[in-house]
């Protein structure tokens, strides 16, 4: 289990995040959804430990993490996996390099372990004879799952996405959602989804935490968030014309 | 200031959370190809180059009945060891390694290939930067000798295609009054020379934030600094040793 706890963080004066707290469930899809530029970003990057939250603490089954030790950081930081929007694959590396880089810098298992644990995890996502790929040389797709692999070829405790979705093809992306859920189901970890995609929402969402100008305005499931009162989340949820068809089937 | 505090500090993280022996050995043996074996050619054709231009230059400058030809070989060598094969190949090589540093570290940077070495619960800086300090400081040397070589080898030619000088007086100049402690200055000041350029391009490439544009600027901001400091550092090393050049 993960718990934010009275988060903050102002870039330049300027409040990005607002006294924020969540917490997040072990063995559950965990979204933080909302308007692009409202701090989802910002509070990933200070669970993760990228940014440094003027106030409040991350704790990771009651570690405190965000003020411990770099010693400590970095324990906590071995039990993590993280997707990044773009995949941050490393270019000068193969597809089966990249995975297996975890596994060569973090762990002192032999070639054959690796390269057993690497393909292992490439078929899990669904990759098969891309092993000698460069990461140039496949799609956004593929990528992506090439970062899931990476991030869960060390077997994490904690999955970090954030926004999986973007810039890939409905199909595409309801693959991408599926395969974080499965892996979710599967590792029984704590995963936390940044996203603003509600078909993703919707999808894979077993906890969904709304977020509007730095502050959390509702929580909930996915079967909750069409009954809600709050406005803004509304707003945002049916802003399009098939979700307000939805909204008025329903 | 703020800069070279900040320089200080990205410095001094670079020495903490280390990984495994095994892990810098191969980082270091791959980077030392990169910014060593890669940038021979270019350091060989410069050298080659420099030392034929220094005997040209020299001969035609030196014309007097009472100053022996061999004088001339005496100055390219002179030169080539203190100043042009250390100084000159630094230029050089901040010009082509320290922007492919900078570039490399900047496009890693905003691709967010530096966040996810964090989140694995690595020191990016440790991890990237270390074994390119490490590969500089052990290679850059190595190349200022090569340099040095081709460079005097570049007089010889010269001076026999051309005859400003004849080969024989050539050989005998290189070798009159010659002071050991020339080619320890050379590689004190190579040492100095390839720490500072991949200690600089890595600073400024570590720090880069924006897109496409901010990492062409990192790379022009790295070797201009670069430049700034081999200079700097060369009159300071001119200054403090000197006076040790002396016969």
């Amino acid at each position: 289990m993960i718990q934010a706890s009275h988060i903050s963080k102002s870039f330049d004066g300027r409040e990005v995040l607002e006294d924020i707290s969540m917490d997040f469930e072990a063995g559950m899809v965990n979204m933080i959804i909302g308007a692009s530029g409202t701090g989802k970003s910002v509070l990933l990057k200070c669970m993760v430990g990228l940014v440094k939250p003027d106030t409040g603490d991350v704790f990771y089954n009651d570690r405190e993490f965000t003020r411990a030790e770099k010693d400590l950081q970095t324990e906590v930081r071995r039990e993590m996996g993280m997707l990044f929007q773009g995949g941050a694959l490393f270019d000068s590396q193969t597809v089966q390099e990249n995975v297996m880089f975890p596994l060569n810098v973090l762990t002192k298992q032999t070639p054959e372990e690796k390269l057993d644990r690497v393909n292992f995890c490439l078929e899990r996502v669904g990759l098969e004879n891309v092993n000698e790929k460069m990461p140039s040389e496949i799609s956004g797709g593929m990528k992506k799952r090439v970062g899931i692999a990476r991030a869960i070829v060390n077997k994490p405790n904690y999955l970090f996405c954030d926004e999986p979705n973007s810039g890939l093809d409905p199909q595409t992306s309801i693959r991408i959602d599926n395969l974080i859920k499965d892996i979710t189901d599967e590792y029984k970890m704590t995963t936390v989804v940044v996203s603003h995609d509600m078909n993703s929402v919707l999808q894979v969402g077993d906890r969904i935490n709304y977020m509007y100008k730095g502050k959390v305005l509702w929580t909930g499931n996915g079967d909750d968030i069409g009954d809600s009162d709050v406005k803004e989340l509304n707003d945002f949820v049916f802003a399009g014309k098939l979700m307000k068809v939805v909204k008025d089937k329903l | 200031m703020k800069s070279l505090g900040k320089f200080v500090l990205f410095i001094g993280q670079l020495f903490v959370r280390r990984e495994s022996f095994g892990t810098y050995a191969r980082r270091v043996i791959d980077e030392s190809i990169k910014v060593g074996y890669q940038s021979v050619f270019i350091v060989a054709i410069v050298s080659a180059f420099m030392g034929a231009v220094t005997t040209i230059q020299t001969a035609f400058n030196l014309i007097s009945p009472l100053i022996p030809d061999p004088v001339i070989a005496l100055v390219v060598r002179d030169m080539t060891l203190i100043e042009l094969a250390p100084t000159i190949t630094a230029i050089v090589y901040a010009g082509k390694v320290g922007s492919n540093i900078a570039g490399e570290l900047g496009t890693m940077k905003i691709t967010e290939q530096v966040d996810a070495l964090e989140v694995m619960g690595i020191n990016a800086s440790s991890y990237l930067v270390l074994p390119k300090i490490i590969a500089s400081v052990l290679m850059f040397p190595v190349l200022v000798i090569i340099a040095a070589f081709i460079s005097i080898f570049g007089g010889y030619l010269t001076a026999s295609i051309t005859g400003v000088i004849t080969p024989t007086d050539y050989i005998n100049g290189i070798q009159m009054d010659f002071i050991s402690f020339q080619v320890v200055f050379a590689m004190i000041k190579a040492i100095v020379f390839g720490f500072l350029v991949a200690a600089i391009s890595s600073f400024k490439g570590f720090f880069t934030t924006g897109g496409a544009l901010e990492v062409g600027q990192s790379s022009t901001k790295a070797v201009t600094s670069s430049c700034i400091a081999i200079l700097a550092g060369d009159y300071l090393l001119a200054y403090l040793l000197g006076p040790l050049l002396t016969p």
